[in-house]
């Protein structure tokens, strides 16, 4: 097992635990080794390079829930970012273009760049059309940082509602991105 | 938005209140799977008047003992295939030693029989309704497995949709040994196998469009 390797499995779990920072911390190491490993490979979409970290964050993030501590981390975030790497070039026809072989699991923490460049998708843009009920609670809780409980009480919705709200918008989100609404 | 603010956007909040793990799912979705199918099977076909008698016999317990299997080897699969990253190991293995087990009894099954009874062993009196009724007991356990695995994130959707077909088509065939008269090897290995692959296949063929993520 890999330092890497290591440092982002603790990370993760730490922040599943509710650790706020820890999880910042995992995305954030993540994201440069899934620039690094989307380089490599989309040399020749360079452009598609940081739409796909973006999208594979986000999903990484929706289908936390699907990560068994069991599990090697490396195994579990490259069948994601390989899954949705072939999903982009298939919206965007153009299978060929991979530069080089997606197979290897360990490639995806081998190496990190944080030199992030321009999205081209906005997803501030996205979140705009979402409907109020997940809009809302995404505005709140996860840009303006308030509280469940506070949002509850500013939107009049209940907090459960204001979670699910959150999630299902975040979903709705990736399936913006993947054309499938 | 640049990539550091949505890392910010997405570790704000409540990240610990994950949705429902993938065990927790498929418990609800194979309760919703066993009331679909035993309730029809009780209440439309009725429950065999002489299985208590029936259950008596080895046959009985061979018949069972196939789909069950069939069952306990479908679910751990599509809890693997519900997670990134996770292979399927031998399970694909097992699930063709269960199937080729109950063909050679088939097989023996068909060699001893005399002549002019092989027909009749292989067609039994039901086989034009049995795949059919397996079908459509399968059907509430196909919608409930294949909402549980669209929650979750298989990267595999046509072999996931197949697995989610796969465990309700077995657990159908299960609840279905209650009203069936059949018992016979041969019967069994063609016509309850056709019952359990024909939402197998349906789910191959949904898991691509159903299961993106």
């Amino acid at each position: 097992m890999s330092t890497a390797e290591e440092r982002l499995r603790i990370h993760l779990l730490r922040g599943l635990e509710g650790e706020q920072s820890s999880y910042r911390e995992f995305l954030s190491d993540l994201g440069g080794h899934l620039r690094s490993f989307f380089r490599k490979r989309l040399a020749r979409l360079p452009d598609e390079v940081e739409d796909l970290v973006q999208e594979t964050l986000l999903a990484v993030h929706n289908q936390r829930h699907t990560y068994d501590p069991a599990q090697p981390l490396t195994a579990w975030v490259h069948a994601i970012a390989h899954y949705k790497l072939v999903d982009m070039l298939r919206r965007s026809g153009a299978r060929g273009l991979v530069t080089a072989s997606l197979d290897d699991v360990d490639e995806i923490v081998a190496e990190s760049d944080a030199d992030a460049h321009e999205a081209r998708r906005d997803l501030a843009r996205l979140l705009e059309r979402l409907p109020d009920r997940q809009r809302l609670p995404i505005v709140h809780v996860k840009i303006e940082g308030l509280s469940v409980a506070e949002t509850a009480r500013l939107t009049g919705m209940s907090e459960s509602a204001v979670k699910v709200g959150v999630h299902r918008g975040l979903k709705a989100l990736a399936a913006f991105i993947g054309g499938r609404r | 938005m640049r990539t550091d603010d949505l890392v910010e956007l997405l570790a704000r909040g409540p990240v610990s209140d994950l949705p429902a793990a993938p065990a927790r799912r498929y418990a609800g979705a194979a309760a919703w799977a066993a009331v679909g199918a035993l309730l029809p099977t009780a209440a439309l076909l009725g429950v065999r008047p002489d299985l208590g008698q029936a259950a008596g016999t080895p046959m009985f317990w061979v018949k069972v003992g196939f789909v069950a299997s069939i069952a306990a080897v479908a679910l751990p699969a599509n809890l693997r295939l519900a997670r990134p990253g996770v292979r399927l190991g031998a399970l694909p293995a097992l699930l063709a030693a269960i199937v080729v087990a109950m063909w050679v009894l088939a097989a023996v099954a068909l060699v001893r029989a005399p002549e002019g009874g092989r027909a009749a062993l292989v067609l039994g009196e039901t086989w034009r309704v049995c795949p059919l009724a397996i079908a459509g007991l399968a059907a509430p356990g196909f919608v409930a497995f294949l909402r549980a695995m669209r929650g979750l994130a298989p990267t595999r959707p046509a072999r996931a949709g197949a697995a989610a077909g796969l465990l309700a088509g077995a657990l159908a065939a299960t609840a279905y040994t209650l009203h069936c008269p059949e018992s016979q090897a041969p019967f069994l290995a063609v016509w309850y196998l056709l019952g359990i692959l024909a939402p197998a296949a349906a789910g191959a063929l949904a898991g691509p469009r159903l299961l993106r993520w």
